[in-house]
């Protein structure tokens, strides 16, 4: 157990494929879509990895991120930012950003790559 | 005999009833069913008020005294009717286009909006129209004094000032509340001239029963008359060519220049084509009206016994007769021509003194000037209203101090050529582009000063005003500045005498100063919009772009025009803008618009001072002066030149750096479009990409495969659709796209844009709202593109609307050219801060899988319509959200739509 992952994307299909690869590499996947209660719900279900997508409805991915870095409790969450807009200027505080469009095969391996280093870490 | 009683109650009924024509004519007016209430018909009527009492009653007694040359009184109006090409439609046309509210407000707002022109002309319009205006009341009293007379007892007629002065009370309060009830940004009145239209009937009829009566009744029919006319000394009058010239001319004048006159057919002519019908209609009406003159004379003189006063024949032959219902028709006769004339004058006159003497006054006394005009309305209603008791009163000063003596027709040209002064300048001001408002005020002054010493003053008789040694060997022994012998020219009649030098002195003293002096600019560019009327629009703009705050001109326009008034023309102007509040872009077009509204209600020069305390720097721009000096032949002054100048190259600093700042705002905008692509692309993408890897795994069960391969068609098809959309986008603001063009009822492409977005949400039962008739509007445009907005505004209504059952409220309104297209919904509408993004785009509001689309639609719709030629805006506070769409009905030359 402890292999957890919070997915917040707003594109149901998006999500859907990357619930699909994580559920098939042993991944328990949860979703949530909006980003105005995100906090709450990161909070409540205490992920071991956070994948987060930056254009969220209600509130960017990158303010997420701040206050996520910000709470002591938090702060070291391993979070693996989507972004649709290109990675030249990569957001503070995510531990590893992947554009889209991206291979299946790699988000599986960053999610456990970060995974791994964020249990390192502690 | 009448009771004295019972012609006073005729007169009240009389008068109750033209009330209840005036009423009713308003009353049509203001429900917007003017139709026939401004047919030229009634134009043409409105006019004879030309025909006053003196026509009425002097006709007759002129020609009994004077023989044929009574007719040069209608034959001067009748050569400027049939003439009426050349100088009337000039002159309705320059009205219309400067919204003139009198003739001193055309000769000042035709000579720079000067004010002191303004007074100038108000002033001898008042001296001259005395008068006139006290013939008016003693003929009134002498009809009465008529029923009097030869009264056995029972009433004896109160003495001629008494009742003169009852007559000169209710005339003014009579007119006060005809004309006074409230203010009229057009300076229309429907009432008015509908009632004016009835008694011009009334009097005409009047006078032609007495008529056809005098002959069938009194005399044996045309045989009889003949004979009698060849018999009586009519018949002897010889014909004094320089006397017919001269009255001719002065009647020709004064029909062009009497104020009453100008408000009837410039001011309140509603149609410059019913000038065409009164060219002909209206001298058919003098004629008409001349018809009986000299057989009720010959008649007069041959029954009536020696002595009595031919002015009053239509009303002693029928009563000599017993006739007495006859004599009270035309006793109402003399009386309607008498109370027309007097309301017509005093409106036209009290609407210049307000306008020229005291709304300037007192805005400029007042603190703060025109910024704070507060209540101007209630001034200027109050100010009209004292200044229509005072000309009467004026009247009434003059009825009693000339004695009420001389002959009626004498007293008519005294006024004649009092406003005959006005002509060289009126001509000359629409003719000559050289004229100046210094020539104007100088030729003006020393016509009118010409003419009272000539003419005015001798007219009180010698020991009058003027002493009789004054008037035979002049003032102080100057025997060559004797009022009726000028230059020791001895001989002339006085009349012509006073004619010749009032109007020679004044035409040479405008055309003398004129020469020698130069037009401001201003002046230039009004000179060049009376002169070329025909070919210039409204004329030149007289603003630049300035710190006008339509907010501070709304509040000044308020106290004007009247709140509601101003608010509608304002809201309006800030449509056409294409915006959708109350307040409009102040720009030099709306700012020259406002001016001329303001005109319509306080006359040019007010309202361009008014205006000139807003707009801030407003001067004539640099283009305007181009355009006055490359068609003048006159030199730019060297001042001007240079300030023109500056301004144009402080415009072309301020320009530049506006110019450069929207190229920074490009730069930003066009990054964050292209960061927004990119998202809206790699979206898609993303899902394609994913789901066809996941595809790849051949263990993926079969309902699997099935549903990932629908959803990787579905987000295909949104790609294509951004694409399309981005590419349709692209064209239409290259302004490339090629509209096709075509006729189509709107009601019918509404039906196309309601059924083809029947296919959003259809599981929502959805109302729509509409109302058919008004639907059925032809429309040239394209088609297609306008449909594909329709179909945008309903399917984000059946989209977003969140009220629990949606309806959606389509509205048409054509105004003018243009046709708007309201959307309304029911639900929530568009939060404030949102408002102002929408048509921007990819601004979608909500989230992407309810929209469905990419954020391009309504800033598209916004393209569409711009190539249209038309707007597309958000309503705020309808309820609901709420579109409107607005285009011309049929394709304007205009390339793209202002603000």
């Amino acid at each position: 157990m402890g292999r957890q992952v919070l997915l917040i994307e707003d594109e149901p299909h998006i999500a859907e494929a990357i619930r699909y690869v994580l559920a098939r590499d042993g991944w328990e996947v949860r979703h949530h879509g909006d980003g105005g209660d995100a906090m709450e719900v990161i909070r409540q279900v205490g992920p071991d990895v956070l994948v987060l997508d930056v254009m969220l409805p209600g509130r960017s991915g990158y303010e997420i991120l701040q206050d996520l870095r910000r709470d002591p409790a938090l702060a070291a969450l391993p979070v693996l930012v989507l972004t649709a807009r290109g990675v030249q200027h990569g957001p503070e505080g995510a531990t590893r950003v992947m554009a889209k469009p991206f291979a299946n095969a790699d988000v599986v391996s960053a999610v456990n790559a970060i995974a791994g280093r964020g249990e390192a870490a502690e | 005999m009448i009771p004295f009683n019972i012609l006073v109650a005729v007169c009240l009924i009389y008068v109750i009833l033209l009330f209840v024509i005036a009423f009713a004519a308003e009353r049509r007016a203001r429900l917007g069913r003017v139709g026939w209430l401004r047919s030229p018909m009634v134009y043409t009527l409105s006019l004879s008020i030309y025909c006053t009492a003196w026509t009425f009653y002097g006709a007759v007694g002129y020609a009994a005294r004077s023989g044929l040359e009574f007719a040069t009184i209608y034959l001067g109006p009748t050569i400027v009717f049939i003439g009426w090409w050349v100088v009337l439609r000039k002159l309705v046309r320059i009205g219309r286009a400067q919204r003139v509210t009198s003739i001193a407000d055309l000769i000042s707002s035709r000579f720079g909006k000067s004010n002191l022109l303004g007074v100038v002309v108000t002033v001898i319009a008042v001296v001259a129209a005395t008068p006139y205006i006290a013939l008016q009341l003693q003929s009134v009293t002498l009809s009465f004094g008529v029923f009097a007379s030869g009264a056995p007892e029972g009433w004896a007629l109160p003495e001629g000032n008494g009742t003169a002065l009852w007559v000169a009370g209710g005339l003014a309060v009579f007119t006060i509340l005809f004309g006074t009830r409230n203010l009229d940004a057009n300076e229309r009145h429907h009432g008015v001239v509908m009632a004016i239209a009835v008694e011009a009937v009334v009097k005409l009829l009047a006078l032609l029963i007495v008529g056809v009566y005098a002959v069938w009744g009194v005399a044996d029919g045309i045989g009889d008359v003949a004979a009698r006319i060849a018999a009586s000394p009519i018949a002897d009058w010889p014909l004094q060519p320089g006397r017919w010239i001269g009255l001719t001319f002065l009647a020709g004048a004064a029909v062009l220049t009497l104020p009453r006159m100008f408000q009837v057919m410039v001011v309140e002519n509603a149609d410059e084509r019913h000038l065409a019908t009164a060219s002909w209609a209206f001298p058919l009406y003098l004629m008409l009206m001349s018809l009986f003159v000299v057989p009720i004379a010959v008649i007069g003189l041959s029954v009536l016994p020696e002595g009595s006063n031919p002015d009053l024949f239509v009303l002693t032959l029928p009563l000599a007769a017993g006739q007495e219902k006859l004599a009270t028709l035309a006793f109402l006769g003399g009386f309607s021509s008498a109370t027309s004339m007097v309301i017509v004058a005093a409106i036209a006159l009290a609407t210049m003194v307000s306008n020229h003497v005291v709304t300037p006054l007192w805005l400029s006394l007042r603190q703060g000037g025109a910024r704070a005009p507060g209540d101007v309305r209630g001034l200027v209603l109050m100010s009209r209203r004292l200044s229509i008791a005072g000309i009467l009163a004026l009247g009434y000063a003059y009825y009693s101090l000339s004695g009420g003596s001389a002959a009626l027709a004498a007293i008519g040209l005294i006024s004649f050529a009092g406003v005959a002064q006005i002509l060289p300048v009126m001509l000359g001001g629409i003719f000559w582009r050289g004229a100046t408002g210094r020539g104007a005020a100088l030729g003006l002054t020393v016509g009118f000063v010409v003419w009272i010493y000539t003419l005015y003053l001798p007219s009180f008789g010698p020991g009058g005003l003027l002493s009789g040694a004054l008037l035979d060997r002049g003032p102080f022994g100057f025997g060559w500045l004797r009022p009726q012998a000028l230059f020791g020219i001895e001989g002339l009649d006085p009349l012509l005498h006073a004619v010749f030098w009032s109007l020679s002195l004044n035409t040479f003293t405008f055309v003398f100063v004129s020469l020698l002096s130069f037009p401001n600019p201003l002046e230039r560019m009004q000179g060049l919009a009376f002169v070329n009327v025909y070919d210039h629009g409204p004329g030149p703009r007289g603003w630049s772009r300035g710190g006008a705050e339509a907010e501070d001109l709304l509040i000044m326009a308020q106290g004007i025009l009247g709140a509601a008034e101003a608010q509608e023309f304002f809201q309006a102007e800030a449509a056409a803008q294409g915006k959708a509040d109350f307040l409009p872009e102040t720009t030099p077009d709306f700012i020259d618009k406002l001016e001329r509204r303001l005109a319509g209600a306080v006359g040019a020069a007010t309202a361009h001072a008014m205006i000139a305390q807003f707009a801030v720097g407003a001067a004539v721009s640099a283009q305007d002066l181009m355009a006055v000096a490359s068609e003048a032949q006159q030199i730019l002054e060297y001042s001007a030149q240079l300030e023109a100048k500056s301004e144009e190259v402080a415009r072309t600093a301020r320009q530049l750096s506006e110019a450069n700042e929207k190229l920074r705002d490009l730069s930003v905008q066009k990054d964050a479009f292209l960061s927004q692509i990119s998202h809206e692309l790699r979206t898609p993408m993303t899902s394609i990409r994913a789901f066809s890897e996941i595809l790849m795994d051949p263990d993926l069960p079969g309902e699997m495969q099935q549903k990932y391969a629908e959803i990787i068609h579905e987000e295909t098809i949104r790609l294509t659709r951004l694409l399309d959309d981005l590419l349709d986008l692209s064209v239409l603001e290259n302004r490339k796209v090629q509209l096709n063009i075509k006729v189509a009822n709107l009601h019918d492409l509404l039906d196309r844009a309601v059924q083809a977005a029947s296919n959003t949400r259809p599981e929502r039962t959805f109302t729509y709202h509409r109302d058919l008739p008004t639907e059925h509007i032809p429309i040239i445009t394209d088609t297609d593109r306008l449909v594909q907005v329709f179909i945008n505004l309903i399917s984000n209504a059946r989209k977003y609307c969140d009220a629990e059952r949606p309806e959606l409220t389509i509205l048409v309104r054509k105004r003018g050219g243009r046709i708007t297209v309201d959307f309304i919904d029911n639900g929530s509408g568009i939060p404030k801060t949102a408002q102002r993004l929408i048509f921007e785009k990819f601004a979608r509001l909500t989230d992407t899988q309810r929209a469905g689309g990419a954020g391009l639609g309504l800033a598209i719709c916004r393209e569409i319509m711009v190539n249209l030629g038309g707007t597309i805006s958000y309503l705020p506070g309808q309820g609901g959200a709420a579109f409107r769409v607005a285009l011309p009905s049929r394709p304007e030359s205009r390339k793209e739509a202002e603000g």
